[in-house]
């Protein structure tokens, strides 16, 4: 078998040749901790690399599948966003604050994939507290894309992003609270999908807006987003915010003719903000959808430039209370001799915490603050049941909706270093959909100067198999998701 | 909304996050940075919209009252900063 | 100069659910520090609540009690600051849709009078964990407190009154009628002392007909005694403050029970600022019409329910049976004790006097009494069976507070038997009326009037005679049969 190419595999591939016993778990695995030692010293994708525990569980899952006892997962690596707490794995959610932080306990997602037999490779590199679209805000260093290592990879889970496009792992998990699956996975030409709020447990994810917060996967393929989201997704007793609703097998559709579907086309989403060869990748990917024959639709979502505002109220307000539990009594980091009670939670905050994590909490109190409550919070809480409407409205008439996931392509790094607002445009797109807890998927769609291009889909409630149904027949037509940025060697098709 | 050095030092005690004197000015021009973009807010027609808290309109489920955890200090008290006789120790706490 | 007190109460309640409003962790109390906090009450990262049922069955049980209105849908607010008995930097509690809505209750005053105390709203919230401050903990020489989070995240129902209470005895009517409804409903166990029920007491003071004066929150008063105390400290100092031409200002105020004295809490530069907001982790909870009414229709006898029954069934005055049926655990000692002593006077007045005396002295509540209803039903038994007298009845009701045994067992081993045997009484008699020549004259020549009023002489030495043991009834008998064949 030829090693060489192992890395080239999706996650059905590795799956069927498990299965069919090409290779071992512990021979994939193997192959990927050696490729993450060799090239990750470039990329920065990973925090933390499971060496010994990666290759006793693929060593399980070995004896497992030849006991005739493999569950889906069984021994195929993946890599978890280090916003995931992982039992006895330092779980750093990007921050000095959680540098030795290590949990006695698993997130839900991570016991999912447990259960499922998959093996863990190791922790990914993220934007600290999931704050921010470029990861140039991680305790641990910005991550590289690896299309252009002079740009940024997007965030907040660009160590996700990069980890799959690098082929350091074949697929990843990752969170999604204004854009953070689906931008960087549009700036590193993956597929990334977020779930509707509710569908993946939160248990476990270390919060930044609760409300908005959403786990999901990220993966070469819809297919293999189908498979992970099939491990991801289920009621959850332990969350409140989960909903106890069925769980289809979302591979199930995903073969079926796009003959009469409704695309709903945002005339908001094309506007002057939007880099032109996006635009025309954006475009070329509808154009190849009627080619399907699916019929587009321009429709309107008036309340759209309501959605980067709003959520610049709602995301800090929730992350102010959310990062209060940091002070330094109980678990991290706690400042050097503190003097006394409100030195200690001074210094251990404000050394702890990095310059975009103190903003958006400083930002999030003074909009709850007395006297700011209503013109902000209450305001901000108001204009996202508008925006929510917006999209009720739309789906009377369209199955899905698309556009860019992103305005521009991946820029350089420290490109938008001093000016925040700059950097929260880079969610234009998307965080109306967290707003309105609504699933979104980004799929590769073409390149604007060699760097990738992501079309942004967005589904109905619950209708995640629509959505991987919708990207799975695109992709069977494109090969813009199988294209590999220089230096990373897939090989060809076996 | 213009929002000043004070304003900042008042969330920052609010907050309790040290800024430190070297960096107030830039965080609070970039904080007021922020809040413009989020007054783009104001201009919008809210009169009588319901305020949205959850994306979902699910109601709360309830938990039977049954007693399911079981003692763990001395798992967590091993990630503590310090702790003596089953105590979290944090510096003096004065009413 | 008159003034007018204005009074109102804030009451924590901690309910009596085995595990804890948002996590799986035990509530009893008096565990090993820490033993009873996971990973959600220490708000580890990643961790999140679901509430107890069972919690909020008590509180709308509590919001039928007093005749208020149940929140069809409440919300969990997260109240903002840092303290290290707050694990998460915030409390999860009920700001604007609290559970339970607008209510009343009557308390009944010593005058007889009756009272309506509005209430203003209950609402659930989580407990907090306790700092020891008391222990020597040093880390590079700068002191440090010791936190125990075995309380955080006990359920607590707080009841706000409206200022309708104008002193110490309307507060702390309210206060043991509060601790009355919700012992009878057995959702809190109202043990003061272990911080079950906690009182803050907010307190003005002004002229009459003058607006309301600035208020001041004495917190967490955890005795009824302590409550007295405290509000006749603080109406006095801020009156003495006003007379003096200086101002009340607004502040939080301790009292120590021990010194008897009180303190302003350290000084905040600013209001607090709790930036409250609907938690996030949470939804909406809502009930329909049908839940509630089962609740209702399972509701256990309340205060004021029993305490016409008491008045009815056991010919009890409305005083008496007010103070016996106020509290769930006084009302069922009462009602084991009449029943098993057969006589329900005797042993309300048993109650209400030595009992609730001694009990008061020695700060204890009735149900951690020394003597049980059976023992002290067995004391009552001998009294009206006439084996021992009321007098004797003391020395028995000593032995067993005690703990020296049952009544039966103490009238033996400290001879308290009366004597009933007429002819050692009649001994008795004949032998003082002998030894007695100058009385029984002087009784002979009295007028008749005057004769029932000389008696006294020769009972008290019969008594004497008789070391108290004979029983008074049979002496008067006899001695009033015998001086009467003198005459």
């Amino acid at each position: 078998m030829n090693n060489s190419i192992m890395h080239n595999k999706t996650i059905a591939d590795i799956i069927a040749g498990l299965d069919a016993g090409e290779f071992t778990s512990v021979e994939i695995t193997q192959h990927y901790l050696k490729r993450i030692q060799q090239l990750d010293s470039t990329y920065n994708s990973y925090i933390t690399i499971n060496e010994a525990s990666a290759l006793a569980q693929a060593e399980a899952a070995d004896k497992r599948r030849a006991e005739g006892n493999a569950p889906a997962f069984c021994g195929v690596p993946i890599a978890h966003k280090d916003i995931f707490c992982t039992n006895g794995v330092r779980t750093s959610c990007g921050s000095k604050m959680l540098d030795n932080f290590v949990p006695p306990y698993d997130a839900t997602v991570v016991e999912n994939f447990a259960r499922a037999g998959a093996v863990i490779l190791g922790k990914t590199n993220m934007d600290e507290f999931a704050m921010g679209s470029s990861n140039e805000t991680s305790f641990y260093g910005p991550v590289k894309n690896p299309w252009d290592t002079n740009t940024v990879p997007g965030g907040s889970s660009g160590g996700s992003a990069t980890a799959v496009a690098a082929h350091l792992a074949p697929g990843a998990t990752a969170t999604d609270t204004g854009g953070s699956i689906r931008q960087p996975a549009a700036l590193c030409g993956i597929t990334g999908l977020k779930p509707t709020y509710g569908r993946v447990s939160r248990w476990g994810m270390i919060a930044f807006a609760s409300s908005l917060d959403q786990g999901g996967p990220m993966a070469h393929t819809a297919e293999d987003c189908a498979l992970m989201l099939n491990i991801m997704a289920g009621f959850d007793p332990k969350d409140s915010t989960s909903i106890d609703r069925d769980v289809p097998d979302y591979t199930e559709n995903l073969n079926q003719s796009l003959e009469g579907l409704k695309v709903g086309v945002p005339k908001e989403y094309f506007d002057e903000g939007l880099n032109p060869g996006t635009e025309k990748a954006v475009r070329d990917a509808l154009a190849e959808l009627e080619k399907q024959g699916a019929t587009l639709v321009s429709i309107s979502l008036p309340h759209s430039k309501l959605a980067v505002p709003a959520y610049y109220v709602i995301a800090p307000a929730e992350a102010s209370a959310n990062l209060s539990r940091f002070d330094g009594s109980r678990y991290g980091y706690r400042c050097e001799d503190p003097k006394d009670l409100r030195d200690m939670y001074m210094r251990t905050r404000g050394e702890g915490f990095g310059d975009e994590v103190k903003r958006r909490i400083l930002v999030g109190a003074y909009c709850l603050s007395a006297g700011y409550y209503d013109a902000y919070y209450r305001k901000a809480q108001q204009a996202r049941r508008l925006i929510k409407q917006d999209f009720v409205d739309a789906f009377e008439t369209v199955d899905v909706i698309m556009g860019p996931t992103a305005p521009s392509p991946a820029f350089e790094f420290g490109a938008k270093g001093k000016d925040p607002v700059a950097m929260y445009l880079e969610d234009i797109y998307t965080i109306a959909t967290n707003l309105a807890g609504l699933p979104g998927m980004s799929v590769p769609c073409g390149f604007v100067d060699n760097k990738p291009v992501g079309l942004q889909i967005i589904g109905n409630y619950f209708d995640e198999s629509q959505m991987l149904n919708v990207a799975h027949q695109f992709q069977q037509t494109t090969d813009w998701h199988k294209q590999a940025p220089e230096g990373i060697e897939i090989g060809g098709a076996e | 909304m213009t929002i000043e050095r004070a304003d900042i030092e008042k969330l920052a005690e609010l907050a309790r996050i040290e800024i430190n004197e070297a960096t107030i000015a830039e965080t609070t021009q970039s904080i007021a940075d922020v809040l413009a973009l989020v007054d783009q807010l104001q201009a919008a027609d809210t009169e009588g919209v319901e305020p949205m808290a959850h994306p979902s309109d699910a109601v709360q489920r309830l938990r039977a009252d049954e007693v399911t955890e079981s003692n763990h200090r001395d798992d967590f008290q091993a990630i503590a900063p310090a702790t003596e006789a089953g105590l979290y120790l944090v510096p003096k706490v004065i009413d | 100069m008159e003034w007018e007190t204005v009074i109102g109460l804030e009451v924590h309640a901690q309910l009596a659910t085995k595990s804890k409003i948002f996590s799986g962790a035990s509530t009893t109390f008096g565990a090993e520090p820490n033993t009873q906090a996971c990973a959600i009450d220490l708000g580890m990262p990643g961790t999140l609540p679901v509430p107890n049922e069972q919690a909020f069955r008590y509180a709308i049980m509590f919001g039928l009690a007093i005749d208020a209105e149940i929140a069809k849908t409440s919300v969990f607010d997260r109240k903002n600051y840092f303290y290290p008995d707050l694990p998460k930097g915030y409390q999860t509690t009920q700001l604007d849709k609290p559970i339970v809505g607008p209510g009343h209750v009557e308390i009944e005053l010593a005058d007889g009078s009756k009272k309506s105390i509005r209430i203003h709203h209950a609402h659930l919230e989580e407990d907090a964990g306790k700092s020891l401050h008391e222990a020597s903990f040093e880390i590079n020489g700068h002191g440090m407190s010791g936190i125990d989070l075995n309380r955080a995240g006990t359920p607590l129902v707080e009841i706000v009154s409206e200022p309708d209470m104008s002193n110490s005895e309307e507060a702390v009517a309210f206060a043991k009628k509060l601790h009355g409804i919700v012992t009878s409903l057995g959702i809190c166990d109202g043990e003061m002392s272990q911080g079950s029920m906690r009182f803050d007491v907010n307190i003005s003071v002004r002229r009459p007909g003058e607006e309301l004066g600035t208020r001041t929150e004495t917190k967490n008063l955890n005795s009824f005694r302590f409550m007295e105390d405290a509000i006749a400290l603080e109406v006095e100092r801020q009156i003495d403050l006003i007379e003096d031409g200086g101002r009340v200002i607004q502040e939080t105020r301790l009292y120590n029970g021990d010194t008897k004295q009180a303190r302003s809490m350290r000084s905040k530069e600013e209001a607090n600022d709790y930036r409250y907001f609907p938690c996030p982790d949470l939804l909406p909870v809502v009930f329909d019409d049908d839940y509630i009414e089962s609740i209702r229709k399972d509701l256990p006898e309340l205060p004021d329910t029993r305490h016409d029954r008491f008045v009815e069934q056991y010919g009890l005055s409305s005083y008496d049976a007010n103070i016996l049926s106020g509290d769930a655990s006084m009302a069922q000692y009462f009602e084991t004790a009449a029943k098993a002593s057969g006589d329900t006077k005797l042993t309300a007045n048993w109650m209400i006097g030595e009992l609730s005396a001694r009990l008061n002295a020695a700060d204890l509540s009735i149900k951690h009494s020394p003597l049980s209803a059976e023992q002290l039903a067995g004391m009552i038994a001998r009294i009206t069976d006439g084996t021992i007298s009321s007098k004797m009845a003391k020395q028995v009701f000593d032995g067993l507070w005690n703990g020296d045994g049952d009544a039966d067992s103490i009238i033996e081993a400290k001879g308290l038997k009366q004597v009933s045997d007429s002819g050692a009484i009649e001994a008795l008699v004949d032998e003082v009326i002998a030894n007695s020549d100058k009385q029984v004259d002087n009784f002979r020549n009295a007028d008749e009037s005057k004769r029932p009023k000389m008696l006294g002489y020769f009972v008290g030495q019969i008594m004497k005679a008789s070391k108290g043991q004979a029983n008074p009834q049979q002496v008067n008998e006899i001695l009033l049969k015998k001086l009467n064949d003198l005459l």
